[in-house]
């Protein structure tokens, strides 16, 4: 059960921006640059960072959407780096994608019932007979009615929309499930129900999620183990709990302090200042040297490996990741008024009936 | 009464909280066809249309004499009660022969936008959908025939195949389909990059089911839009085709082929050349004016 499901060796992923006249490359954007990650079976790992730093980019490159540039992707075991057609087809029924905007992720001309078939008859996942009574057992896994087959995209809320590609990605049966960004498209309140449900499901189908996000708090509620990434490489990966409440990055920090809290407090967090260099010419050595305040001369030379810096795993990219000043995470669970918590609670409730957004 | 019925099925179709999905549907249905009909000049395009369509099915009826007949004492009448445009130098019934024409003149359109419109959208979904090399070779093929003005081209391909009205339509599905592959291909580039496409991919769908069940219902509304604008130009390139004696056959009635056979007698009988050249004139302007208002009924944009 705790065998490595996804285990990704120095990945990378190079676009081409401008070409020669003779179409040989001239500027080069390194959107990943020599990513390792692995994922457990039955884990969540959420990788977060800025727009741009190649998050979305991962997950097409782990679903072979993209083809990396380098490195190697194993899944389940299995190198899936270069795989024949027919067996890249195969590869789809283990991994999924659920898309940020639930608005462009579904066809407006076929109906959900045609949506939820398509990955069945693909696949042969059950008889023909059978298939009607599967798309209904589908809707009905993510709150939706069996009726709903009928119906197009575009008579649903958003978050119906997201339920309905949660369950497209089901339908499948399979072992990972990778979500873009799942609900930073939807309105805060239906974002809770669209996490539970994603929450409920993992535990109930023994599924790993690879969650990506830029939101911290999201994270914090569903993630098991959480990657920070920073213009294509990861500046820190560990168990959540360390990482929101210990992170041993300035860029780790500097994201902690920009999510909003629940009961403000009077004194001003220190927040980042400047734009993220391009990805096109990143500065040398590490990639955060233009805006860290802890930033000194050896930062700007070699690039600064991803080492261990404290127990469970926690791994920082930060040559002074020992020199850093104690830090008050303000994601630590600090004692929160009784009120408050109970406000807070009902938010995040899952309840068992939700069928409408 | 029969205002407050029609008020009352007004009221239904335009109800705000429809009762059933088939009376949602049908009030869509009606205020699509109520904003088509806002534009009036559409509209004249439709009445025009249907009365083609309505003069090919009923031309047996409509017309007073056989489009055939020969009656030589009868020859370059003028336009009278008996001959409403007149006979011809073969004493045949103009009008008649106008009435019978427009069979083979819809006859022409239907097998030209049925051969040309799949065609063209299927080309041009390939060439979108793959890019890269498929893309360019496809679309420099289709800029080689679009460099050619169109009855140019026909007329070569006429010339190879030799004269008839099946080569004729031939000929003009061959050299009309470029504009339906570009616009197909242009679509296909915006579809090519949705999400929708990307999870279909991930579910394992090929290339092929791809195109055929995502891309291509996607690209037909505007196909159909394109097909209809086009019927005027696959109406003028038939008749000039006629014209020049290069389509339909004599003594077939053909419009072109009709002001062509008038074009000797264009001083001293006007009427030989003249009604054939005011049906395609007509026709034509119809084909137009519909499209324009289908284009502006289907499409936002």
């Amino acid at each position: 059960m705790s065998g490595t499901l996804l285990d990704l060796k120095q990945i990378g992923k190079s676009f081409v921006v401008k070409r020669s006249l003779f179409g040989a490359p001239l500027q080069t954007l390194r959107a990943l640059d020599g990513i390792d990650l692995t994922l457990k079976r039955g884990e969540t790992l959420a990788i977060v960072g800025e727009s741009g730093c190649g998050k979305s980019t991962l997950a097409r490159v782990v679903l072979r959407l993209i083809d990396p540039s380098e490195g190697e992707i194993r899944f389940d075991g299995d190198n899936i780096t270069a795989l024949s057609p027919s067996a890249l087809r195969s590869f789809r029924r283990k991994a999924q994608l659920i898309f940020q905007d639930p608005f462009a992720s579904l066809n407006p001309r076929m109906t959900v019932g045609d949506i939820l078939n398509e990955p069945l008859m693909l696949h042969d996942v059950v008889p023909a007979s059978e298939q009607d009574g599967r798309v209904s057992a589908l809707l009905v896994q993510v709150g939706l009615k069996p009726q709903d087959a009928k119906r197009f995209p575009h008579e649903f809320s958003g978050g119906q929309r997201q339920r309905i590609a949660i369950a497209r990605a089901l339908a499948v049966e399979p072992d990972l499930i990778i979500c873009d960004e799942p609900v930073s498209a939807l309105d805060v309140s239906i974002r809770a129900q669209i996490l539970n449900l994603l929450a409920d499901l993992k535990a109930k189908l023994g599924l790993s999620l690879l969650f990506i996000s830029h939101d911290l708090s999201v994270v914090r509620s569903v993630a098991d183990r959480v990657a920070v990434m920073y213009l294509g490489r990861v500046v820190e990966e560990g168990r959540a709990e360390d990482i929101f409440a210990n992170p041993r990055h300035p860029y780790t920090r500097a994201l902690v302090n920009a999510v909003p809290l629940p009961v403000p407090k009077r004194e001003s967090r220190p927040l980042l200042q400047g734009d993220v260099p391009s990805p096109i010419s990143p500065p040398p050595g590490c990639h955060f040297q233009t805006r860290c305040p802890f930033v000194i001369d050896a930062c700007r030379t070699g690039r600064p490996p991803l080492e261990p810096c404290g127990g469970h795993d926690h791994r920082s990219a930060c040559i002074r990741h020992a020199a850093l000043p104690d830090y008050d995470s303000p994601m630590r669970d600090h004692a929160t008024a009784p009120v408050l918590k109970r406000l807070m609670a009902a938010f995040v409730r899952p309840s068992k009936s939700e069928t409408t957004n | 009464m029969r205002a407050a019925t029609s008020q009352s099925w007004r009221d239904w179709l335009l109800s705000e909280a429809p009762q059933s999905r088939a009376q949602a549907r049908a009030g869509q249905a009606y205020r699509r066809w109520r904003g088509f009909t806002e534009n009036w000049l559409g509209v004249v395009g439709l009445v025009i249309v249907l009365t083609l369509i309505g003069m090919a099915i009923f031309a047996p009826w409509i017309a007073p004499y056989d489009p055939l007949a020969q009656n030589l004492s009868q020859r370059l009448q003028p336009v009278s009660w008996q001959h409403w445009c007149g006979t011809d130098s073969l004493g045949r019934d103009i009008f008649s022969r106008i009435v019978y024409g427009s069979r083979v003149t819809l006859l022409i359109v239907g097998l030209v936008v049925v051969t040309v419109g799949p065609l063209g959208l299927i080309l041009g979904c390939v060439a979108g959908y793959y890019g890269g090399a498929v893309d360019r070779i496809l679309m420099r093929v289709t800029d080689i025939v679009l460099a050619f003005p169109k009855l140019i081209l026909a007329l070569a391909f006429v010339a190879a195949l030799g004269p008839g009205l099946e080569n004729a339509i031939i000929a003009i599905a061959i050299t009309s389909w470029p504009p339906y592959a570009r616009v197909a291909r242009t679509e296909t580039m915006v579809i090519r990059n949705s999400d929708y496409i990307a999870a279909a991919k991930l579910q394992g769908a090929s290339s092929l089911r791809i195109i055929m069940l995502h891309v291509v219902p996607l690209c037909v509304p505007s196909v159909i839009v394109r097909s209809t604008l086009d019927m005027a130009g696959v109406i003028l390139t038939a008749a000039g085709l006629g014209f020049l004696g290069l389509g339909a056959q004599p003594p077939t009635p053909e419009w072109g082929a009709m002001i062509a056979a008038g074009r000797e007698q264009i001083f001293d009988q006007w009427w030989v050349a003249t009604f054939p050249g005011l049906a395609i004139c007509i026709v034509a302007l119809g084909f137009n004016l519909l499209g324009d208002g289908v284009r502006d009924a289907l499409d936002a944009r």
